[in-house]
């Protein structure tokens, strides 16, 4: 479990984050929801160290990342996968080459196993075959996948994911979000995703955590989203036409 | 105070990178690619430039010698001269800032800006070291050795101007070059290749690395790191020079 307790961060006189806290939990899809702009980027990049919190303390299963030296913060990074918004792929790497990059830098493994995990990580992806492209030669979608395919390649035990579905078409987003699903529950990851994406947030997850103005506003699961009588979750949700219809279409229907 | 604070964060920067590197396979792996972008493929335009310079300072120094008491072999020894003490060591590193300069920019500053870096720390790399150090070492490995076959090529290309313009003879020239010869000459253009090679990877990392924003910040940042690393370079030399020669 990954918690974070009462933190604080700001950019000169900008603050963003205000006394956050958040549990998120072992085996579950927790997923950060709110407008642009809001501090979901940026809260997950203090959990996992790309930004240093003012104030308040980040933990992963007891231990204090907050008041690790850089080297002991190295050994929780490797257990850290992490899905970035644009991929962030090696684009002087090949898709096989991008999956066995963590392997060779962290493990013993030969060439031979180490090449037997980036086919089964790309097998679980559907990427069966596409070993020696470029990631450039690849759609977003594929790049997506082949990102996830790297993010489990070391057998990690936190999955972040950062807006996994922004670019992509309807189908190719349900298809990340499943695999992120299927991922979570199959490995017993603590996986955190940040969207924007209501369909996704409806679809899988298990826990939601809403920020607004830096901080944790309200947090349920998907069941009670919907219920809530909570103004600027209910702005947020029905923020489309299509989606207010749904909701007027379920009134009706009450 | 923007400027001390860069400074700061360059030493600091400079702490980092010069950290045990994770995998020695690795890093050798990437020692040989650097060596490869940043000596071999500098090598065409190192060529060119030194072949030319060559022969357009020989070319010089024979029309400006009015004087009828200078001998002809002064064209070899100003050739030799020049080429060892400025041409070589600085001018060159003052090209190859830009051409290097702007591609390690560049190429840093989009792994920034695309969260390639993000990626890399977030795994538990130590992205500085893993990206910035084995450029670094390459180019103080491959400087020298680019310097000394410009200097090789400069004279010979010197040597086809005056002998191709009859302004001298192969011997006449070749007298020249050897002549008031100072082995410590190499000696000071190489220690100065290696303080450049230096100054432009570790300065063109910097501007890279701490890039932020998007493709025009990139640019920016190149921009201002073969700005930055030619300054550098023109101050190195200065100081160097009166280090060395006086």
């Amino acid at each position: 479990m990954i918690e974070v307790k009462n933190i604080n961060k700001s950019f000169s006189t900008n603050k963003i984050l205000r006394d956050l806290s958040a549990k998120f939990e072992t085996g579950k899809v927790n997923m950060i929801i709110g407008q642009s702009g809001q501090g979901k980027s940026v809260l997950t990049k203090c959990i996992v160290g790309l930004h240093e919190v003012d104030s308040g303390a980040v933990s992963y299963d007891g231990r204090n990342f907050s008041e690790l030296d850089s080297f002991e913060r190295r050994e929780i990074r490797k257990e850290i996968g992490m899905l970035f918004q644009g991929s962030a792929l090696f684009d002087s790497m090949t898709v096989e080459e991008n999956i066995m990059f963590p392997l060779s830098m962290f493990t013993n493994m030969t060439k031979k196993e180490r090449l037997e995990r980036a086919n089964f990580c790309l097998e679980r992806v559907n990427l069966t075959g596409k070993n020696k492209l470029l990631p450039a030669e690849c759609s977003g979608g594929m790049q997506k996948r082949i990102a996830i395919a790297r993010a489990i390649a070391m057998k990690p035990k936190y999955l972040f994911c950062d807006e996994p579905n922004s670019g992509l078409d309807p189908q190719t987003a349900i298809v990340i979000d499943n695999l992120i699903r299927e991922i979570t529950y199959e490995y017993n990851i603590t996986t955190v995703v940040i969207t924007h994406d209501m369909n996704s947030v409806i679809e899988i997850a298990d826990n939601i955590i809403f920020i607004h103005q830096g901080q944790n506003w309200w947090s349920g699961d998907r069941n009670s989203i919907i219920k809530t009588d909570n103004k600027e979750i209910l702005d947020f949700v029905y923020a489309s036409d299509f989606m207010k219809r749904i909701k007027d279409l379920m009134q009706t229907k009450i | 105070m923007n400027i001390l604070s860069n400074i700061g964060k360059y030493f600091l920067m400079l702490g980092i990178i010069f950290s045990k590197p994770e995998k020695g396979r690795i890093f050798r792996v990437r020692l040989f690619n650097e060596l490869e972008n940043i000596g071999i493929k500098s090598l065409p335009i190192v060529t060119i430039l030194s072949v030319f310079m060559g022969a357009v300072i020989s070319m010089q120094t024979a029309a400006n010698m009015d004087y009828p008491l200078l001998p002809e072999y002064t064209i070899g020894f100003i050739t030799r001269s020049s080429t060892i003490l400025e041409f070589s060591p600085t001018i060159l590193s003052l090209i190859l800032a830009g051409k290097i300069g702007s591609n390690v920019a560049s190429e840093i500053g989009t792994m920034r800006v695309t969260e390639q870096i993000d990626a890399l720390e977030t795994m538990g790399v130590n992205s500085l070291s893993f990206l910035v150090l084995p450029k670094i070492i390459a180019a103080i490995l491959f400087f020298p050795i680019m310097t000394i076959f410009s200097i090789g090529l400069s004279l010979i290309g010197g040597w086809i101007a005056v002998v191709s313009s009859n302004l001298s003879t192969t011997e006449t020239y070749v007298f020249g070059l050897r002549s008031f010869f100072v082995l410590g000459n190499i000696g000071y253009a190489l220690v100065k290749t290696v303080v450049f090679a230096f100054v432009i990877v570790s300065v063109s990392s910097f501007y890279g690395y701490y890039t932020k924003g998007g493709a025009l910040d990139v640019g920016r940042s190149s921009t201002q790191a073969v700005v930055m690393s030619s300054i550098i370079i023109l101050i190195c030399n200065f100081f160097l020079t009166q280090m060395i020669l006086l």
